[in-house]
């Protein structure tokens, strides 16, 4: 059972002469958490259709649950289960009659069915809803029934894409507890897509950066935290004078004259910030505002993502 | 055997589809009995003396009972064009189509949902045209034959109107589509016979397959001469079910556009 869960290699999709994958090369170990990061239109959702059998790629090798994509894609299709972007839930139908429906295509029988409707009912609190047509449904709760939907029939591997795109704070938190839960307890592995770097941050084991179809980056979120520099503390001086004392002493990274601020490199480490307490001591210059950034997915997101739009 | 299930399983949803949105299945009959008050009792005293031998409203409404007994059924692939699409912008079909299940299951649930859908509609409408006083002179054993054949017809317009509904990029489109063949009874032997028309039309009107089918009900409710009819119509409905099927089939089977 060492297979990895999803292997790419070379994968390839155009649209006409609009390369939307330009050779994807992925490894995905089983049980952990993978994210694929990238702006609008980077190829993400793409991406999922592909490895989930929705539509075929033009070039490449994909592996998914250790079967060959297009000439095992029975295999594939019964060891997947996929939440889409948009809204995979029948507005006609009850939430339990939604998941009965899952029920049913699994071949699960009557009783078992009924009971696995019930138990996912409870667990994604939509018991009091459950004989409510879907379409009446809040957009957290239909994420919520799509997702139980893709757990029914115990999917080995889960699609998750931009699971909580459109999910007020605390829908959205719900949703990362559900997701962790599943590793934790089930061992299942995730392929998610997402545009909110946060998630990833939370979430993922591995992250890979996607943008215009190609792999940007791929690593851990401290592997690609430092791939690019963004720790820096901020000091907004209280006069000009501490100011020009400061840029003067300090070698700022960058430097804004109208707000008196300063922005100096810094590791966000206490033994550094005390350094930096004392230097300003020792030269008697007066701060008025501190403020520590530490470098986050966001630093690497819009690093990564700007160079290949400059490149063009 | 899966495929059975499967297939079981999506008919179950569209029934369950048709009971919470009626709309569609009342539009389909609404047509059909428009047009038969509209013939029986407007057009009908005058129509009926034209069929000759001193006929009147009664006889009239004896001949063109068949007539919108197919118009119901041409009536329901609108129906039918404009569920499939609508289905098929739904996220939940996307779902489907990455489950392990069988692949035809789903537009094999929409026909079968659709056939019991225009089924109901001709009993209904059957049943007004009854009210209205129209007699059988044949059989059970004739009526019998007559819902057989009708339900051949039926699979194979539902197979292809299923066919443009998964042709269709979006729910007006496939509401378009289907419209001539609404027409097909009037340009057929469903409301005036046939040689009471000029040259084209009526080679048009004598050879397209919803003419056949007419005169097949006809003479099994009727018992008007079958000739040849019977045989046309039922190579007509196997011929029109083998593509429709053949062409759902393989526009299921493209790459979705969404």
């Amino acid at each position: 059972m060492t297979d990895p869960a999803i292997s790419t290699t070379g994968l390839r999709k155009a649209y006409g002469k609009h390369l939307v994958l330009d050779g994807v090369d992925l490894d995905i170990p089983a049980g952990t958490v993978f994210s694929l990061l990238g702006p609008n239109g980077a190829g993400k959702t793409t991406m999922v259709k592909i490895l989930s059998t929705l539509i075929s790629a033009d070039g490449g090798d994909v592996r998914v649950a250790g079967h060959h994509l297009t000439r095992e894609a029975q295999a594939v299709r019964a060891a997947i289960g996929v939440t889409g972007q948009y809204s995979a839930v029948d507005g006609l139908l009850t939430g339990e009659e939604n998941l009965r429906l899952m029920a049913d295509l699994h071949h699960l029988g009557r009783s078992r069915g009924r009971e696995q409707a019930r138990e996912l009912l409870e667990q994604f609190d939509l018991a009091e809803a459950a004989g409510k047509p879907a379409a009446t449904y809040s957009g957290g709760m239909r994420r919520r029934l799509d997702l139980a939907m893709t757990l029914v029939g115990a999917p080995r591997i889960i699609f998750l894409d931009e699971p909580t795109t459109g999910l007020d704070p605390r829908s959205r938190r719900t949703m990362w507890q559900i997701i962790r839960g599943l590793v934790a307890d089930h061992g299942v592995t995730i392929f998610l897509t997402t545009q909110y770097l946060e998630e990833a941050d939370q979430l993922a084991d591995r992250i890979a950066v996607l943008d215009h179809g190609k792999m940007v980056a791929q690593g851990t979120a401290e592997e690609l935290k430092r791939l690019v520099p963004g720790g820096h503390v901020s000091l907004r001086f209280a006069d000009p004078h501490g100011f020009e004392t400061a840029s003067q002493g300090l070698r700022p990274i960058s430097r804004e004259e109208e707000t008196l601020t300063l922005h100096v490199p810094s590791d966000g480490g206490i033994r550094s910030l005390r350094a930096l307490l004392d230097w300003l001591d020792g030269a008697s210059v007066t701060v008025d505002e501190l403020a520590v950034h530490t470098p986050d997915l966001d630093d690497v997101f819009l690093a990564l993502t700007q160079e290949s739009e400059s490149a063009r | 055997m899966n495929a059975l299930h499967d297939s079981a399983t999506m008919l179950r949803r569209n029934l369950r589809h048709m009971l919470r949105y009626p709309t569609l299945t009342l539009m389909i009959i609404g047509m059909p009995i428009v047009f038969l008050l509209l013939f029986v009792y407007v057009f009908g005293g005058t129509l009926g003396a034209g069929l000759g031998q001193a006929g009147g409203r009664a006889d009239y409404l004896a001949y063109v009972t068949p007539g919108i007994i197919l118009m119901t059924v041409a009536s329901a692939t609108t129906a039918t064009a404009v569920t499939v699409a609508t289905d098929m912008t739904e996220g939940i079909v996307a779902r489907f189509r990455t489950m392990a299940i069988t692949r035809a299951s789903v537009p094999t649930g929409h026909v079968l949902g659709s056939m019991i859908q225009t089924l109901l509609g001709v009993a209904v409408v059957t049943g007004i045209a009854v009210l209205l006083g129209f007699r059988s002179t044949t059989g059970p054993l004739q009526w019998l034959a007559a819902l057989g054949i009708l339900t051949l017809f039926v699979l194979g317009l539902t197979w292809l109107s299923a066919a443009l509904g998964l042709l269709s990029p979006t729910v007006e489109i496939a509401s378009n589509i289907p419209m001539p063949l609404m027409f097909l009874p009037l340009f057929g032997s469903g409301f005036v016979p046939t040689d009471s028309m000029p040259g084209a039309l009526r080679w048009f009107a004598e050879h397209q397959p919803f003419t056949p089918l007419i005169e097949t009900l006809r003479s099994l409710l009727l018992g008007t001469p079958m000739g040849d009819n019977a045989t046309v119509a039922i190579a007509w409905s196997a011929g029109i079910a083998l593509v429709g099927y053949v062409w759902a089939r393989k526009l299921y089977n493209r790459d979705p556009a969404r």
